[in-house]
């Protein structure tokens, strides 16, 4: 059998579904981050595939430019959460709500 | 000429606004002078165009801006000069300033002298705009000022509970009447296309008979509240709560005869309904004999003036009523003058007498004041009408009017109500300057009032005394804008009979009243004598119970819907929607801000929500969109 278009796009939507997840489940901090990063990956991947197959390279530019975007933002974010480990000792979600409504 | 139209109008609006930058600091003796020259002024100027008028028949006509202009509606600020609005002129600035100056001595020890002037100047000014006008709605603009003036000045004395109650009730009468006026400048512009006096009267003429009743009718309940007559009469005698100058300048010269001027200055209306012109006769000689009937008992001199007020506004609106305009107008100066020194002299025995109004604790008062009782005393010779007083040429001609026009009955009431007059007029002199001193009794100290103040009064008095001699030259000035129509009894032994007749009954009357209330067994009245619990007595000195009946059937259920509607329907069903909107709005802000808790595990829950649910929208109204023919068809298939 070979592997088409629609595999990659399950694959995505699988990946994405998984990072969806994580985002609402994990309390974690960095595990959010991991979500995160699998959700972007997950774009990325049907960014590709539908790349490859309309043999366009606009989608595949796309996808440089969401992983150079995704380094930086978890950059800034691990700084982030380095200091507040350093601060509060913990990296848990549920107790970052200062901005309580 | 223009130069002192501008000056005739507009010095008192000067002189009212520099007594209004005083009205703050205590009194001020400039802020009571300035106004009296600034009213001089415009006495001045409108002399000058009286002469001008009297002279060369020219009238003034300026147009001093555009007020209003918008599609066909065309409004200026425009002022005439003519020989009506002349006279009215005349009698506004001349009455205004003897009173201003009389004011400065009456209001002397009041802590709101600065307001009293800043107040009384306004509302010549507003009075100057009322007769000056050449429109409908400048003549309602200066109706409206006056009605806010004597709102004002009644209720000058504001912390006293009657003071302000009177007051109230003037202005609330005066907006029952001026809603009547305002639907007729309405009808007059919805069927004439302009409110100028000379193109709404021009285009009168083609007007079918009962649009012109309909006109007529309105336009006379806007001057019939302004002018007290029956049934809006009532406010006139409370707003005697006013001061005195007040009562002399508002409640008896010029503001209340404005009704008598819209009802002259309308006199091409009027010529067209002869029957409305029969019914403003009818209810004027009602009023005349009304008024006088209750002013027989009264116990307040003030009242006593203020219903005789009533009674010759009475006497004008028949001669306006019979088409006499240019009489009712000579009536309306004459009495400005004469009207004006009675108050004037009321005045300074409410002085002397500390406030007190009843005259029987007067009596004798002659000897203390002698100045103050030869002035009232002539007029109210000029007010009885004997001869050759202002009074016996202006009032007699009205009666002469009555008969020349066969109204006998109109004739007949005239004629009684004058010995009434005469009556009453003289009960009030007797009693406060003749007869036992009953004042020491109470312990009053009567005194002269200021030299001044008697000076100021003495124009009125020469004029109250000789107006009458100018009859003919006033005739001859007046009527290149009124009806010409002279009033003569052609028979000339009808004539003598009539008027020496008239003469001797008034006379009778004056000595009747002199000889019951000099006599030494005038007493206070305690409420026991016979008299006074006659039904006569009780009927009159109750003012035929007609305020009891307004408060009793008019005030008080008119309350109780008020306080109905405001339980019932405002505060259950309108406020109760009003709230309950905003009570959606705010038990959903209640609700949904709980959301928004802070945590940012929750927030991406809600994020992920919202993403989810437009994208199921999208997805939906994707499909709808592809598939709208097929569901058109579905739609149909039911029936939509």
């Amino acid at each position: 059998m070979e592997i088409g278009l629609n595999h990659y796009l399950v694959l995505s939507t699988i990946l994405f579904a998984i990072g969806l997840v994580g985002v609402m489940r994990r309390k974690n901090l960095l595990m959010l981050f991991f979500a995160t990063e699998i959700l972007l990956n997950a774009v990325n991947i049907s960014f590709a595939a539908i790349s490859h197959y309309y043999g366009d390279l606009t989608g595949q530019m796309f996808v440089f430019f969401v992983i150079a975007i995704a380094a930086s933002e978890v950059a800034v974010g691990l700084g982030l959460l380095i200091v507040w480990h350093k601060k509060h000792n913990n990296i848990d979600l549920d107790n970052m709500s200062t901005m309580r409504g | 000429m223009e130069l002192f139209l501008y000056t005739a109008l507009f010095s008192p609006l000067v002189g009212s606004l520099f007594a209004a930058l005083f009205g703050a600091s205590p009194k001020t003796k400039i802020a009571g002078v300035v106004p009296s020259i600034m009213l001089g002024v415009s006495l001045l100027s409108s002399t000058i165009l009286l002469v001008l008028v009297l002279t060369t028949g020219h009238t003034i006509h300026v147009e001093m801006m555009t007020w209003m202009a918008t599609g066909n509606l065309y409004i200026p600020f425009g002022f005439v000069v003519d020989q009506v609005s002349v006279t009215m002129m005349m009698v506004v600035t001349l009455v205004s300033t003897v009173v201003h100056v009389y004011a400065i001595g009456y209001m002397d020890h009041d802590k709101g002298f600065n307001r009293f002037f800043s107040y009384l100047s306004a509302f010549v000014f507003s009075m100057m705009i009322l007769v000056m006008s050449d429109n409908f709605a400048g003549l309602f603009i200066g109706w409206e000022g006056v009605g806010l003036c004597s709102w004002l000045l009644i209720g000058f004395w504001y912390h006293k509970e009657s003071a302000s109650w009177a007051a109230n009730e003037a202005f609330i009468m005066n907006r029952i009447a001026d809603l009547g006026m305002l639907i007729g400048i309405f009808l007059i512009y919805w069927n004439t296309g302009t409110l100028q006096y000379d193109g709404a009267f021009a285009a009168m003429a083609n007007l079918d008979a009962s649009t012109l009743t309909w006109i007529g009718i309105f336009l006379f309940v806007g001057a019939m509240g302004k002018s007290a007559q029956f049934p809006l009469h009532t406010w006139l005698a409370d707003a005697m709560e006013g001061p005195t100058p007040v009562s002399a300048l508002i409640h008896a010269a010029t503001m209340v005869t404005a009704g008598v001027y819209l009802v002259v200055r309308a006199n091409e209306l009027y010529a067209l309904i002869p029957h409305i012109g029969l019914f403003i006769a009818s209810l004027g000689a009602f009023v005349a004999i009304f008024a006088a009937s209750m002013a027989l008992v009264n116990r307040d001199i003030k009242r006593v003036i203020a219903y005789s007020t009533l009674s010759q506004l009475g006497y004008m609106f028949v001669a306006a009523g019979l088409g006499a305009y240019w009489v009712a107008l000579f009536h309306l100066m004459a009495h400005a003058f004469f009207k004006a020194l009675l108050f004037l002299g009321a005045g300074n025995v409410m002085h002397a007498m500390d406030s007190e109004l009843d005259p029987f604790k007067m009596g004798g008062l002659g000897k203390k004041m002698k100045g103050t009782m030869i002035m009232m005393t002539l007029a109210s010779v000029a007010l009885a009408g004997i001869y050759p007083f202002a009074g016996f040429f202006s009032k007699d001609l009205i009666l002469e009017v009555g008969f020349v026009e066969h109204h006998y009955i109109i004739y007949t009431v005239l004629l009684f109500t004058a010995g009434l007059t005469a009556f009453y007029s003289f009960r009030i002199v007797a009693l406060i300057f003749h007869g036992e001193e009953r004042y020491k009794l109470f312990g009053f100290h009567p005194h002269e009032a200021y030299k001044f103040m008697l000076v100021a009064m003495s124009p009125l008095l020469v004029l109250a005394i000789i107006a009458g001699s100018f009859k003919m030259t006033y005739f001859d000035m007046v009527t290149y804008v009124l009806p010409a129509t002279e009033y003569h009894v052609h028979n000339h032994l009808v004539y003598w009979i009539m008027t020496i007749g008239t003469q001797l009954f008034v006379i009778l009357s004056i000595f009747y009243a002199y000889k019951k209330y000099t006599s030494r067994d005038v007493k206070v009245p305690d409420g026991t004598s016979a008299m006074e619990n006659s039904f006569k007595y009780k009927l009159l000195i109750n003012q035929y119970y007609i305020p009891y009946f307004y408060e009793e059937y008019l005030v008080k259920p008119y309350r109780e819907l008020s306080e109905i509607f405001w339980t019932k329907i405002d505060q259950k069903i309108v406020d109760a929607t009003v709230d309950g909107i905003a009570n959606v709005f705010y038990q959903t802000g209640e609700k949904t801000r709980v959301m928004q808790s802070g945590n940012l595990s929750t927030m991406l829950k809600w994020m992920v929500a919202g993403t989810v649910a437009l994208l199921s929208l999208a997805v939906v109204f994707g499909l709808a969109a592809r598939h709208s023919g097929e569901i058109k068809i579905f739609l149909s298939g039911l029936g939509v």
